[in-house]
């Protein structure tokens, strides 16, 4: 069995396994909007690789976090814009 | 007395073989990485790989999840494995969700992204199709087409030259049967991504048809980029997109190595020879470097059949439209940027490769759309780090 962590998405707790990224996370909960692209357009992760910075999200209060090179950790808090 | 000989930045198959030979002949080697963990991009989350068993037994020093601008410390020598990037090519619904880059889908399902029971449209160019079509399916998904934009010739030009190394041609047939039932067009390409809030359908062109396909997410990628921007910020020459290196694998600037994709796209065995070449090198061990060359020539020519065989073709420059974004930081539009002379112009007058990727997207994008030089996108990306950086090495 993968060991499991709980972060918390926009006030709603997700179990993922350890190793997962942030973005893989929220990808798999639904989220299709990571955020809002200077005309509003809804985005998601392109590039995985953290050069994009189209999977930014706000991790533990720190803006502009990219998501994909970020692995999810007990008790962390994400937002999505 | 400085704490570093050698320091490596990128953790790839590069990074990694440049540490283990300068490292195992008792230099004092710190390596740097942006992601959570070694490997690179071939080896994400691949724990039993010997090389990355060899590197933990180094005595090499790792960093992850940092920037090398950020934090590279003083060192008598740098090898530069920054590795590549996709090249994108903006296409009408590429910046929809579900849209994904082709590497960039296979890095994220790597590091958790669930696609069972996903239909899946492959699509883009080179030897990553096949690779990442036959990922997602051992994962679960059913993948609905296999699309690359290189005729068959060229293709077969390239089997040709796959049968004088047998050892890639049966990796290639491996994957093949892998895919087993799956359509596989080639001289075909994804024309556009449509769906309400993300994708459920593309608008594929499959020798001259027009087919469309329902899926759940569309991966597309046509080769790769090197990273040159450290380079680049270092003062290293560059030419045609690629840092340029002597034979020990030294850059223009004296005790700075680069190795792997950064010098020339070609896959795993050309990183790991030419990091092995610049580890050695740099811990002045040029000996041993040298009895490596042949391996290092043989693996150079393969990649020059693979930059023929799947150079990207023409009619991709027309996919994106008047409207399409092709910078996705600023969100600026292709005709927004059709009557500019250069990515310089472009950046001035529209933002482009203004926002936070700097141009690492829109960069390669432009210059294929519109051949605008990488010369003309000029350091420095991080300009106080640049600071930091240099008085470190003057020091
Ligand atoms: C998205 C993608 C997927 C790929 N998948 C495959 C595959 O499945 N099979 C295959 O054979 N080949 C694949 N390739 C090709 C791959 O580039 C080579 O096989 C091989 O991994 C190249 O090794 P490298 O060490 O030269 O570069 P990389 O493996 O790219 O390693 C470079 C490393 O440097 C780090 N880095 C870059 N810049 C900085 C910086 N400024 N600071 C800190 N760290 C930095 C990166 O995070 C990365 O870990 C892929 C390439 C890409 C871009
Ligand atoms: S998906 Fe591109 S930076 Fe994270």
């Amino acid at each position: 069995m993968n060991r499991r962590v709980t972060v918390i998405v926009d006030g709603r707790p997700l179990q993922v396994d350890v190793g997962t990224t942030v973005a893989a996370a929220l990808w798999n909960a639904g989220v299709t909007a990571f955020r809002h692209s200077v005309t509003g357009e809804e985005r998601a992760p392109l590039c995985g690789m953290g050069i994009c910075f189209e999977c930014r999200v706000t991790i533990d209060g720190v803006e502009h976090c990219r998501s994909c090179q970020t692995l999810c950790a007990d008790g962390m808090q994400v937002k999505t814009s | 007395m400085r704490r570093w000989d050698v320091v490596v930045v990128g953790a790839g198959p590069a990074g990694i073989a440049a540490a283990c030979g300068a490292a195992e002949s008792g230099a004092r080697v710190l390596v740097l990485d942006d992601n959570p963990a070694a490997g690179g991009q071939i080896w994400r989350n691949d724990a039993a790989q010997p090389w990355l068993e060899r590197f933990a037994e180094s005595g090499a020093e790792l960093r992850t999840g940092c920037v090398a601008t950020d934090t590279l410390p003083e060192a008598r020598s740098y090898v530069l494995a920054t590795g590549a990037r996709e090249l994108f090519v903006p296409f009408p619904g590429w910046t929809l969700p579900g849209a994904f880059g082709l590497g960039g889908m296979q890095a994220l399902v790597k590091s958790g992204l669930e696609v069972a029971g996903k239909r899946v449209v492959v699509a883009g160019s080179g030897p990553l199709l096949l690779a990442v079509a036959s990922l997602l399916r051992k994962r679960g998904a059913a993948v609905a087409a296999v699309v690359e934009q290189a005729g068959r010739t060229a293709m077969a030009e390239f089997g040709v030259r796959l049968l004088m190394e047998p050892e890639k041609l049966g990796q290639g047939a491996g994957l093949m049967m892998s895919l087993w039932g799956v359509p596989f067009y080639t001289g075909s390409w994804v024309e556009s991504a449509m769906g309400r809030g993300r994708v459920e359908r593309v608008r594929m062109r499959c020798g001259g048809r027009v087919v469309e396909q329902d899926c759940d997410a569309v991966a597309v990628g046509y080769g790769l980029l090197p990273n040159t921007e450290l380079a680049a910020l270092l003062g290293c020459h560059l030419a045609e997109g690629t840092v340029v290196v002597d034979e020990w694998q030294e850059t223009s600037v004296d005790g700075v190595y680069a190795a792997g994709e950064v010098t020339g796209i070609g896959g795993v065995e050309k990183s790991l020879v030419e990091g092995e070449i610049a580890g050695l090198a740099a811990a002045g061990l040029q000996g041993q470097a040298q009895r490596l060359f042949a391996k290092r020539a043989k693996t150079h020519s393969f990649a020059d059949g693979l930059a023929r065989a799947f150079a990207p073709r023409a009619e991709l420059r027309k996919l994106a439209q008047t409207d399409t974004l092709v910078c996705r930081c600023e969100d600026v539009t292709r005709g927004a940027l059709e009557g500019m002379k250069s990515w310089r112009e472009a950046k001035l007058q529209t933002r482009c490769g203004m926002g936070p990727c700097q141009g690492r997207v829109c960069g390669g994008a432009t210059r294929f759309l519109f051949g605008w030089g990488a010369d003309s996108m000029r350091p420095p990306v991080f300009p106080v780090k640049v600071e930091s950086l240099i008085e470190t090495r003057q020091s």
